[in-house]
């Protein structure tokens, strides 16, 4: 599979790190290339410095070529309009974007994104597990 | 009417000075408090501070009553995201965004954001027209940008020099409309033969205008 992702922050990077390790083709884009230090040494893949939220810098990465992007920034705003860019100027098959602010996840994904919002995810993680100890008592 | 402009920067003041001069009803959301205390200053109480992505501040903006909603944030991101709420959640009848990356204006229309305002663009169209050696000029939009109407002009290496318009390739749907010669104006027909110098008035749908491009200009 090859997967270009947007924002080489602590969720990128892991993520980048273990997709490699699996064999797939990762390319990470980051504006800032301090990020790329959170990439393990033996990393195969490409890493490139670039704004995923403009087209050229998007072509340049080679999104033409991808499976798969994941705009994992740290703006929801900006991961949406990438996540955008990739569905609608480029159609990537496989495109999933982070937006942690609840209302905006639940407006795009009516909109027909792959919006997941750690938010409401860890939320409700932590729901369950306060759930089950009450059980336990 | 009632208008909601997103952003509070120069854009946002002088747009609202002049909309509240026009005796509209106004307001601005506007994140940063000193922006929000000039415009207080300045316009009156129109401003409030908040996001203008959030559903809830638009909720408490009375979005859902608004006329036109404006996003003229610095950040194409955020223009873009508040048009977004405020179409789908608010189903504001007319949204514009402002937009500063002349590429993002294919994909504001395609997400349904048809009014965008590019500096850039109108900046580089005053150019072209001022620029002899630009052959071709884009005139204006047809049918919310199905089809753009140029002026080509044809330039002596040009391959199509000495051709009848029938025997030029050119790229599908586009018209010929008028050809501008030195003895005047015509309607061109199929006989009509291209000379250098010659400006071709030509209606096309946007993304081929590049092929039409290479077709009358290149040599």
């Amino acid at each position: 599979m090859r997967v270009l992702i947007m924002g080489c922050g602590r969720v990128g990077a892991l993520l980048a790190n273990v997709l490699d390790a699996e064999g797939h083709e990762v390319t990470v884009m980051d504006t800032n290339s301090r990020s790329f230090g959170r990439l393990n040494p033996t990393f195969k893949g490409n890493a490139l410095l670039g704004d995923g939220t403009d087209e050229d810098s998007l072509r340049k990465a080679g999104i033409e070529e991808m499976d798969a992007f994941l705009a994992l920034t740290q703006g929801d705003n900006r991961n949406i309009m990438a996540a955008q860019i990739a569905k609608h100027i480029f159609g990537v098959y496989r495109v999933i974007c982070r937006v942690y602010d609840p209302l905006r996840n639940e407006l795009y994904q009516s909109l027909g994104l792959d919006a997941v919002s750690p938010t409401t995810v860890f939320s409700q993680l932590l729901e369950g597990k306060l759930s089950k100890k009450i059980e336990e008592i | 009417m009632y208008i909601i402009v997103i952003g509070g920067g120069r854009v946002g003041f002088f747009l609202s000075r002049a909309l509240l001069d026009e005796g509209h009803e106004l307001l601005v959301i506007e994140k940063d408090p000193f922006k929000v205390e000039h415009i207080e200053e300045e316009l009156g109480s129109v401003c409030m501070q908040g996001d203008g992505c959030e559903a809830t501040t638009l909720d408490e903006a009375g979005t859902g009553r608004a006329d036109i909603f404006i996003a003229v944030t610095n950040e194409d991101e955020d223009n873009l995201v508040a048009c977004q709420v405020a179409k789908h959640k608010f189903n504001v009848p007319r949204i514009i965004a402002r937009i500063s990356n002349p590429k993002n204006e294919t994909l504001f229309k395609k997400l349904g954001i048809d009014v965008t305002v590019s500096t850039t663009n109108l900046i580089m169209q005053e150019i072209e027209q001022e620029l002899p050696a630009h052959p071709m000029t884009h005139l204006l939009e047809l049918k919310k940008g199905e089809l753009e109407v140029f002026e080509v002009r044809i330039p002596p290496s040009s391959k199509v020099v000495g051709k009848q318009t029938r025997e030029i390739p050119l790229p599908p749907g586009s018209i010929l409309s008028l050809i501008v010669k030195d003895v005047g104006v015509q309607v061109p027909t199929p006989y009509t033969i291209l000379e250098a110098n010659d400006r071709v008035i030509a209606v096309i749908r946007p993304e081929l205008a590049k092929d039409l491009r290479s077709v009358l200009v290149g040599s």
